[in-house]
């Protein structure tokens, strides 16, 4: 079976590639035989019913599932064409190139300044006041967060409200400049219009950045991603991609039987 | 149907109240539920009693000391000697000898302390926690009489073999100080731990999402976000180095270390942690073992030490839970 769906390697450039990927959790199997290809600058949704790997399939992206003790990932994730689990590879490195964004807004107990500042200063910031002083800016203005946050930078990140909250962790995962901003249901603890804010946000960010989004809510899935892939919790219970397409096309006219029951609403 | 609806509603308004007669609301007196609330309100008078009781003694004891006219209370609280059987009652030696053994204490049981917790919660396994954790419990569990013989026939030695048996005093402060920041170290540890455990997993995931490493991590996210619980460990550890009495009365000496600041030397002698020197905790078990003869002035003089000692502690309570409540991170 395909998993590629309508994609084919020669459209697109991808920002990150899984050939028969697996994690398990002890001797747990919890995805199984991923192969994935995210393209560049474009706002891949993973979408599926609880318990279907897709948070496991993203977190496997910067090697996040290593700080649960008993994960273990075997394949290969291609990132600029190297394996990002090969032994060699630094997992620090790999999250500096590749920030991610959680479900729940956690800004660290600092000011604002310091939320954004934190990640350059332990990667080796060299600049001066003023050039931080700027990255801070930018970093805000590019999470459209700027204009409500400009005069009180010195308060706590935790003064905020959830979803302003929430584009300040974008914000500071944007100071370190990444390629890639992984999404883990980063709306699923907001309010609809703080939602609709982080989704034109996404939209924004998409000139510049690569976004893979995980997300229990369909019609998020369908009105702010560009290319839509489903998961599937299999017999064995270890999660399997099933379907992978452009976003319209896997709404509209889904391939697979499982996919149209699930988007239909059947089931999940 | 408009008919059979109004019927059966009429038929179900009646099983309702029928079921409402059998309803019985009055009130019922639980005996055995005041028993309990009685016996509970007990339990936690008993402790507010109590403390209330040692103050009164205290304050009842020193009020006797204070009032007897060979006494003034401003030279008990600016002389530099101590020496009852001439009528000298400055507490600053003791005070002082107090002070040396416990900021001794503290720069052993600080960083050893908070490192030990650093490790336990960001570092070991939960296989070599699951081990460490009691063994650090079971050091908290030696009696500190123990403590006391390890400072004068191990750690007295070990300091006298590096710095000279003309330097360091058979009985002296930085023993004493040492091993009370030993006897203290599980203490901060387990205390920091549990600090450093409460912060957010989140937090971490944030740090290590933006390409931290695990020190940084440690060193930048846990400890300032913990840093209130860890102040207050470190003030219960510091109140419990000055209120420590069976390691100095045994290591640290037996008898004041009197000065006058026109004759002895600051660093040499006053503040010297290499010479013997008596705690205000020391000082009360030594005289207290003697024999006193009630409501003599010596007799008297040991609770206005304890006065002292109530205060200091009890300002530091105040303050570590001043600094709880100011630098307490509130996460959600």
């Amino acid at each position: 079976m395909t998993t590629n769906g309508g994609i084919s390697p020669q459209d697109a450039k991808y920002a990150l590639e899984t050939r028969d990927m697996h994690v398990y959790y002890g001797s747990f199997r919890a995805v199984k035989h991923i192969n994935l290809n995210v393209e560049r600058q474009k706002i891949t949704a993973l979408i599926g019913p609880s318990g279907c790997g897709k948070s496991t399939v993203l977190r496997s992206f910067n090697r996040m599932n290593e700080l649960v003790p008993s994960a273990r990932v075997e394949g290969k994730v291609f990132f600029h064409g190297k394996n990002l689990y090969d032994s060699n590879v630094d997992p620090v490195e790999v999250r500096r190139r590749i920030g991610m964004v959680f479900q729940k807004p956690n800004p660290f107990p600092k000011s604002i300044y310091d939320n954004i500042a934190f990640g350059p200063r332990i990667n080796g910031w060299q600049g001066t006041k003023a050039d931080m002083d700027n990255l801070v800016e930018q970093s805000l203005r590019a999470s459209v967060l700027w204009d409500e946050v400009k005069d009180k930078l010195k308060e706590s990140g935790l003064s905020l409200s959830g979803g302003q909250q929430q584009r300040l962790c974008i914000a500071r995962a944007l100071a370190i400049e990444p390629e890639v901003i992984l999404m883990d249901e980063p709306c699923s603890a907001l309010d609809p219009i703080s939602t609709l804010k982080i989704e034109e946000l996404m939209f924004e960010l998409r000139r510049q950045y690569t976004i893979v989004i995980v997300t229990h809510n369909m019609q998020q899935a369908s009105r702010a991603s560009d290319n839509t892939a489903f998961f599937l919790m299999d017999n064995d219970r270890a999660g399997t991609l099933v379907e992978y397409g452009p976003t319209e096309q896997l709404f509209t006219n889904p391939q697979d039987k499982r996919t149209e029951d699930y988007i239909s609403g059947r089931f999940g | 149907m408009a008919e059979q609806a109004r019927v059966s509603a009429e038929s179900q308004t009646a099983a309702a109240s029928s079921t409402a007669v059998s309803l019985d609301f009055r009130k019922r007196t639980r005996i055995g539920e005041s028993v309990i609330q009685g016996f509970l309100f007990f339990c936690g008078a008993v402790s507010i009693l109590t403390t209330l009781g040692i103050v009164f003694v205290l304050g009842e004891e020193s009020l006797l000391f204070f009032l007897d006219e060979r006494v003034s209370i401003v030279e008990f609280l600016t002389a530099t000697s101590w020496q009852p059987a001439i009528e000298d009652f400055g507490i600053i030696p003791l005070i002082n000898a107090t002070f040396i053994t416990s900021i001794i204490a503290m720069v052993v049981a600080i960083p050893l302390g908070l490192g030990a917790a650093i490790y336990l919660s960001e570092y070991a396994s939960a296989r070599i926690r699951g081990i460490l954790k009691p063994v650090l419990e079971i050091l908290a569990g030696i009696p500190t009489v123990v403590y006391g013989y390890f400072a004068i026939s191990f750690m007295t030695p070990v300091l006298r073999g590096m710095f000279g048996k003309d330097t360091v005093q058979i009985y002296n402060s930085a023993s004493a100080g040492i091993v009370i920041g030993i006897l203290i170290l599980p203490l901060i540890a387990s205390l920091s731990e549990d600090a450093l455990s409460s912060v957010p997993r989140a937090l971490r995931q944030a740090s290590y999402g933006l390409g931290a490493t695990r020190l940084e991590t440690a060193v930048r996210v846990v400890v300032p976000s913990a840093l209130s619980g860890i102040i207050a460990a470190f003030i219960i550890g510091i109140s419990r180095a000055i209120g420590e009495t069976m390691i100095v009365a045994i290591a640290a000496g037996a008898g004041p270390k009197n000065f006058d600041l026109s004759q002895d030397n600051l660093f040499g002698y006053v503040l010297n942690p290499f010479v013997a020197a008596e705690t205000m905790t020391g000082h009360i078990a030594r005289i207290s073992g003697g024999d006193l003869s009630y409501n003599s002035i010596d007799y008297n003089s040991i609770f206005a030490i304890g006065l002292m000692l109530f205060i200091i502690t009890l300002l530091l309570n105040i303050l570590s839970r001043y600094i709880v409540r100011r630098f307490r991170e509130v996460y959600e």
